[in-house]
């Protein structure tokens, strides 16, 4: 029980500026197996910026990202990914005129490892093949494998997205975003997703969504980012319900009343 | 076997199909079919310049990378032969000794130049090839006791590949089998190989993480490819393809000048083979090599001929003057970039 408890993923007095704005300034915060913590606050937050932090694309100007107790702060974005970070993009981020199902296979090769292989036939891999096959049929793109990805409707590519992170296997799993610009009836399908991960029970879940009802009905725990600075941790009906957020937040909890 | 052979990348279009076979027997027949000294010197010219293209096609085609120094790997080749055979003689010994050395020095310096610029932004590095290579194009001319300077170099080859040498007393369907024939199926041969090789790079799971850097390289290290690693081995994979290229040149005509293989002009005549071919396809380089060296090479004689037709039309036999190819192969080359934007193989396999 000890070692479940163990956080995964932990960052220490995380700071980032830029000239003189301090985009995250100084979040300490744990993540824990088999949690799904909400990373909410107002736009301009800095909930993409400390993403960055985490998985890789920005260097922080102060505090530590550790990843099973080790510090990987030092790493770059594809070392971090080989040590189990993985990340859902917000901006849609594919291989825009590669087949849907070369776009995963290019993620589970990665996870394989064998990208140095330069005498193999790509096709030969016939379990990468399946591997990447069987993530698009768990979002449900099956049907569209050989589709060019940049002709997918944008909630198609929403879905390739989570796909790709699938295929990565990791053991924290980033999803910035995921249902952001879907239509109603896709939703479902991605949130099923994020439920079927969280019930595998031992991965680290990090979730930056703006509809309150998906945080809701996902998260464990919710952490408040509010210019730059962690404001609020705890459980969901609580830190809802905290005034800090209720004032810092205030325009996402109106629309969560009403909605 | 097929497709072990050609890496599983089947032309898909069959005229496609019907047109690299019609390349390749056209290259394997070509002593017999078309005899004559210059129809031979067309000939091995297409087999280094598909090697040659290909190799170009693996960096700016499949990876993304714009390069200006391939003719620099091109002559590595060519003076590597040439002063190996100049200065140690031409045996065996000392022509494996020119290969290997010019196989390295090109895989250090393609080694150095990504790793020190493959990291800044594409523009930049294709500067920095730009300059390295007009560094080394003056770098031949100036040191002319070793290269010969702006005359280049002539030597001998091993006898086998010598035109002199009778390998067979009796000539076989009217040719003889002599050493120039020899020399002839080498470079024919030895660049088929290395085509083949280059396709198998390509449709290697190495090769598809290439792709997917030219694709999108941020994503591609969000996947946890290193970008730089990849793009600086195929930086260096395309300079050892290009130093073969010069190679097979310099033992097919004896003779290695900055103007075989340095020259500017070579780099732009590769850039359009590519682009004429189709990018990203390598087929694309063995159709846009075989094209364009033929016409460079019998156009003219073609408007010889269409300008003796036209005699008395007015202004036609101006236009169709020999001295004018140039003009037409550049209409030829905007008529293709227009009409087959993904040149011509994208344009055949999109059917």
């Amino acid at each position: 029980m000890a070692a479940v408890e163990h956080p995964v993923l932990e960052t220490h007095g995380l700071t980032v500026r830029f000239g003189g704005h301090v985009a995250v300034n100084d979040v300490s915060c744990a993540f824990r197996p088999g949690t799904l913590t909400a990373i909410v606050g107002p736009n301009g937050a800095g909930k993409t910026t400390y993403f960055n932090l985490i998985s890789g694309q920005l260097r922080a100007s102060g505090g530590r990202v550790s990843l099973f107790g080790e510090d990987i702060s030092g790493l770059s974005a594809p070392q971090r990914t080989r040590r189990g970070i993985g990340r859902a993009f917000q901006l849609t981020n594919l291989f825009p005129r590669l087949s849907v199902l070369e776009n995963v296979r290019l993620a589970v090769q990665a996870r394989a490892g064998i990208g140095r292989d330069l005498f193999s036939m790509w096709h030969s891999h016939v379990e990468l093949l399946e591997k990447a096959e069987h993530c698009l049929h768990r979002v449900a793109l099956a049907e569209k494998r050989d589709t060019v990805a940049s002709m997918l409707p944008h909630g198609d590519q929403r879905k390739l997205e989570v796909a790709i992170l699938l295929a990565l296997e990791p053991e924290v799993f980033m999803f910035d975003e995921p249902t952001a610009g879907m239509s109603v009836d896709e939703v479902p399908v991605v949130l099923d997703l994020i439920h079927h991960v969280k019930a595998l029970g031992d991965k680290t879940i990090l979730l930056v969504e703006h509809k309150m009802d998906v945080v809701r009905s996902l998260a464990d725990r919710i952490i408040v980012l509010h210019q730059g600075e962690l404001v609020a941790d705890g459980e969901p009906e609580a830190v809802i319900a905290s005034p800090i957020v209720q004032e810092a937040y205030l325009g996402i909890a109106q629309e969560a009343a009403h909605g | 076997m097929l497709t072990t052979l050609l890496s599983g990348d089947l032309p898909r279009s069959r005229v496609l199909a019907v047109v690299l076979l019609a390349i390749l027997a056209g290259l394997v027949l070509a002593p017999f079919v078309f005899p004559g000294t210059r129809s031979l010197n067309v000939a091995a010219k297409v087999a280094v310049f598909v090697l040659l293209v290909a190799s170009y096609d693996l960096l700016l085609g499949y990876t993304g990378i714009v390069s200006f120094a391939h003719t620099m790997f091109f002559g590595i080749g060519g003076y590597g032969v040439g002063i190996a055979m100049a200065k140690l003689g031409a045996g065996w010994v000392s022509l494996a000794l020119g290969i290997a050395l010019a196989l390295s020095l090109s895989a250090a310096l393609a080694l150095a130049i990504g790793l020190l610029s493959l990291r800044v932004r594409a523009i930049f590095f294709a500067m920095i090839t730009l300059a390295v290579a007009s560094f080394f194009q003056i770098l031949a001319s100036q040191l002319s006791g070793f290269t010969g300077g702006e005359d280049g170099i002539t030597y001998k080859l091993p006898d086998l590949l010598l035109p002199g040498t009778k390998l067979v007393e009796m000539p076989l369907l009217g040719v003889e089998l002599n050493g120039r024939l020899a020399s002839y199926y080498l470079v024919v041969l030895a660049a088929l190989a290395c085509f083949l090789a280059l396709l198998r790079v390509v449709n290697s799971p190495f090769g598809r993480v290439l792709l997917s850097i030219r694709e999108n390289e941020f994503r591609s290290e969000a996947l946890g490819y290193r970008t730089v690693t990849y793009r600086t081995a195929a930086n260096c994979i395309g300079a050892l393809g290009a130093t073969l290229a010069g190679v097979l040149y310099a033992i097919w005509l004896r003779y290695t000048g900055p103007d075989t293989t340095l020259s500017f002009n070579i780099m732009i005549d590769i850039l359009l083979m590519v682009v004429i071919g189709g990018m990203g396809t390598m087929y694309g380089a063995a159709v846009g090599a075989t094209i364009f060296v033929v016409a460079q090479n019998y156009l003219q004689d073609l408007m010889a001929l269409a300008s003796a037709a036209a005699k008395g039309v007015p202004l036609l036999p101006g236009l169709l003057h020999p001295d004018r190819w140039l003009l037409w192969l550049g209409v030829l080359f905007i008529v293709c970039v227009y009409y087959f934007p993904t040149g011509i193989v994208g344009k055949l396999r999109a059917k």
